[in-house]
């Protein structure tokens, strides 16, 4: 339909305004005078770089409006920066805008294709220099070149095998082992229940024997939190319920989720929280997942009391603590 | 001829004596660009990676890029004596005792982040005005490439001062690998040198951040850039400009001085910004540890649809055979992604596919003369942007008294629901935006004076619009649907007929449109009024 009516048509190129500049040498020579003056702006705001940086002491602080205290020395350099380099960009736009040339030009496209003789000859090259080589007549020559070029890919991911160790059962273990006092973490003091009241929440780590370090590794893995609720609260078969203490129960710190430390405990409702993704857990109903992404409990671990009385671990971990991984059989 | 005249004909003279190079110099110095706002968008992207350079470079002289465990004894006292890794003392050694040395800190942030906005922006430029078709899908990929590469570059280097949010978000990443399956607990070894976080880690991911992927970025914008060049800018239709010319001005002397200038520019508001404008403020998280946390964490904004998505995700693990895959962690952390972003690279393959034009395009489209196109991408991002509110929605909720439940229940049924929604009205938009240009073209513009006629009735006087302005707003091509064969003259099902009716229906989907205005039209009515 729309092809028999006629089109509106492209009137060219409207013709050419030009500014107060090009036609009142009064105007130009304002421009001119303002471009000056951006750029003397702009070496004003490197004096004030320079002077910050020599006479303002690291350590004094100013009160500015809206921004609060701020560090004058690093205020004063960014500020000098800022002014030194955005006032040399706006002189230079300004210049351009007002006193360089703004006919606009009109320049033709060039078509992309080579022409159908070029791209015949082409093709003709690299099947001449194809056949020459003679890869179709020797297939020997291929196989055995793809064999050597495949097994020469090996080398980078075989040198890169001493990045690490393998993972053997370092996903499934922890440092807890029966008998372990829980520790608080900071201090490494041992906990008694009683140092607990109903409500509190401790971050514990297992106790380290003289003369041994703790690094982040055992941290990341080892973390428990301890929550004690008055016993009648929980909601637990019997053999999680015989896993707590007076009240006490533990869980990992490390969410099952993505490893986070799940550290946000509410009091009334008796949930973790994990503060990355969300992950709630149900500290009566052993740390069951109520709500959020992750797809499994909290590994609780079985405590108890050694003989002086200290909040000990019974058992180690039964499951891997923390994300889940492919070797992970539950 | 002055002397300086002289000076500089002998210079040039000397080196195209060993170059040949006046004559691609004469020819390059007079290359027209089009002017449009919207073209500096991708100029932001590259003089931020320059300043990323110049103020990274800055960092690198003092930042010490290891897990070694010390303590403490520096200028900030709130932390003496805490065990930290070199590489936090060192931030806060940057921070606290170099002079310009926060100041730098906050620049090389704020430029990052002016880097990946300038990114997307200037992908959505591209996108809505279609100025990825033919000849341009070499740039489309290369600028896909750059932003994925762009975030993973963004989160290694916020991750780098081994701070307790940045440390988090290793241990996000670490989980995402963990979770692969077959070789997900390896490669988390071999990454880490071990037992997650161990202390391999950082200096590895220091090489990656201030050599690896910066040399590749170099590479890639080199070609990106070149491309640019030697296609010729896009631009948008006008009077004057055709598919065949290129409309605007000179690179010598305007173009220098204007993207010269704009460079300065960019960098006076980023140091302007590192100035005034506290970021990353790593001595309030102190150092990483495993074992503890802060509230609200959260990562910078392009990881946030990520972290909004992972979020969302429901709580599903297979066990089966003694082995776990979490689909609670692949399913929004890698093959959702893995997919936006194939189906981002393959976007202007499928599109000339879909539509069968094989032509090359110069002239850009306007967003609303292409409905679908657009309507495609505000659903995108549409998805995007929910995404994104997820990964805030602790923030979101305490700020304005929701439960997090409520915020993560409208994420997840918002994802599916308000793309197609946004897909819909974003269409609907469209055609009203090409009837309203009918309108403008056929009946002038409203001028808001009111003439009483003899018979009392009140008319709004309409003053055509210029030639100028009726091209531009009729100059788009209104491209009929395919037609491609389902059934031959037979009457037998023709091979493939299933994906020509495929092609068949999108590329009437495409097609639909508001007639636009003709001379014609113009004139018949012309003679009523």
């Amino acid at each position: 339909m729309s092809s028999e009516l006629e089109p509106i048509k492209n009137p060219g190129l409207p013709a050419h305004v030009h500014r107060s500049t090009d036609t009142d040498p009064k105007a130009a020579a304002r421009a001119e005078r303002q471009v000056a003056i951006l750029f003397a702006l702009s070496a004003l705001g490197t004096l004030l770089l320079i002077y910050s940086y020599i006479f303002i002491k690291s350590d004094t602080f100013i009160f500015i409006p809206v921004l609060g205290s701020n560090n004058a020395q690093q205020l004063g350099l960014g500020l000098g920066m800022a002014i030194a380099l955005f006032c040399i960009g706006a002189g230079a736009i300004h210049w351009a805008k007002t006193l360089m040339p703004d006919e606009e030009v009109i320049a033709q496209r060039h078509e992309f294709r080579s022409d159908d003789e070029d791209r015949a000859q082409f093709v003709k090259t690299v099947k001449d220099g194809a056949a020459a080589a003679g890869l179709g007549r020797r297939p020997l020559i291929k196989r055995s070149l793809g064999v050597a070029l495949g097994l020469s890919g090996l080398t980078p991911l075989l040198l890169l095998r001493d990045l690490g160790p393998l993972p053997k059962d370092n996903l499934q273990k922890t440092s807890w082992k029966p008998g372990m006092r829980l520790v608080t973490d900071p201090g490494d003091r041992p906990i008694r229940p009683e140092d607990l009241e109903v409500g509190a929440v401790a971050q514990t780590l297992p106790e380290l024997a003289v003369g041994e370090e703790r690094t982040l590794n055992n941290i990341g893995k080892d973390a428990v939190l301890l929550i004690r609720l008055r016993p009648e609260e929980f909601n637990l078969t019997a053999e999680r319920l015989s896993w707590t203490h007076e009240g006490i129960i533990a869980f990992s710190k490390i969410c099952s989720h993505m490893g986070c430390a799940v550290a946000l405990y509410e009091q009334q409702t008796k949930h973790l929280l994990c503060p990355c993704h969300q992950s709630t857990f149900d500290v009566t109903r052993a740390a069951k997942v109520i709500f959020g992404p992750a797809a499994r409990p909290l590994p609780q671990l079985n405590i108890t009391v050694d003989s002086e009385g200290y909040l000990v671990a019974r058992t180690p971990f039964t499951e891997p603590i923390g994300p889940s991984f492919w070797e992970r059989s539950s | 001829m002055t002397a300086r005249e002289r000076i500089a004909g002998n210079v040039a003279g000397y080196v195209d004596d060993r170059t040949g190079a006046a004559k691609w110099m004469k020819k390059n110095l007079t290359k027209v660009f089009p002017d449009h706002w919207s073209f500096l968008l991708g100029e932001i992207c590259l003089y931020s990676f320059v300043i990323l350079l110049l103020s990274g470079t800055f960092l690198t002289f003092w930042f010490d890029p290891s897990q070694r465990e010390i303590i403490y004894d520096g200028g900030y006292q709130p932390l003496s004596g805490l065990k930290m890794s070199a590489a936090y003392a060192s931030t806060l050694h940057i921070s606290f005792e170099v002079r310009g040395g926060l100041l730098m800190r906050q620049i090389h942030h704020w430029a990052a982040l002016i880097f990946m906005v300038g990114i997307v922006v200037h992908l959505m430029r591209v996108y809505f005005t279609g100025a990825f078709r033919k000849p341009r899908e070499f740039n489309w990929i290369i600028g896909v490439g750059l932003l994925t590469l762009g975030i993973v570059e963004g989160f290694l280097g916020y991750s780098l001062p081994d701070d307790l949010l940045s440390g988090t978000g290793i241990r996000i990443a670490e989980a995402i690998i963990q979770a692969l399956p077959l070789v997900g607990s390896y490669i988390a070894f071999f990454a880490f040198g071990g037992t997650f976080p161990g202390e391999a880690f950082i200096p590895r991911i220091y090489t990656v951040h201030v050599l690896l992927l910066p040399g590749i970025f170099l590479a890639l914008i080199t070609v990106h850039l070149m491309l640019v060049w030697y296609q010729k800018h896009t631009q948008f239709p006008g009077p004057g400009r055709t598919e065949k010319n290129v409309v605007g001005y000179p690179l010598m002397p305007v173009y220098m001085a204007k993207a010269g200038g704009f460079f300065f520019i960019v960098f006076g508001v980023t140091a302007f910004l590192g100035a005034v404008a506290s970021i990353n403020p790593i001595w309030l998280y102190g150092p990483y540890t495993p074992g503890q946390i802060s509230a609200g964490s959260q990562p910078d904004w392009y990881m946030g649809w990520l972290d909004g998505l992972v979020r969302m995700s429901p709580p599903l693990e297979t066990h089966a055979f003694g082995h776990t895959i979490s689909w609670n962690i692949l399913l929004p952390g890698l093959i959702l992604p893995g997919i936006m972003f194939t189906g981002l690279a393959l976007y202007p393959f499928i599109e000339s596919w879909a539509t069968g034009d094989k032509r090359e395009h110069h002239l850009l489209d306007r967003p609303r003369n292409t409905p679908n196109r657009t309507a495609i991408g505000v659903m995108a991002l549409t998805f995007t942007m929910v995404s994104l509110l997820n990964g805030g929605n602790d923030i979101i909720a305490t700020t304005f008294h929701l439960t997090i439940n409520q915020m993560m229940w409208f994420s997840r049924i918002g994802i599916l629901v308000l793309p197609p929604i946004a897909f819909v009205i974003t269409k609907r938009l469209c055609l009203s935006l090409q009837r309203a240009d009918r309108d403008l073209v056929l009946h002038g513009r409203e001028t808001g004076r009111l003439m009483r006629m003899p018979n009392g009735e009140f008319t709004e006087i309409h003053e055509p619009i210029s030639a100028e302005k009726a091209w531009t707003l009729t100059s788009h091509e209104q491209i009929a649907p395919l037609e491609l064969p389902e059934m031959d003259a037979a009457g037998v099902r023709h091979p493939g007929a299933l994906k020509n009716k495929l092609r068949n229906r999108i590329s009437r989907a495409a097609a639909v449109a508001v007639p636009k205005a003709t001379q014609t039209e113009r004139r018949e009515l012309e003679g009523h009024h």
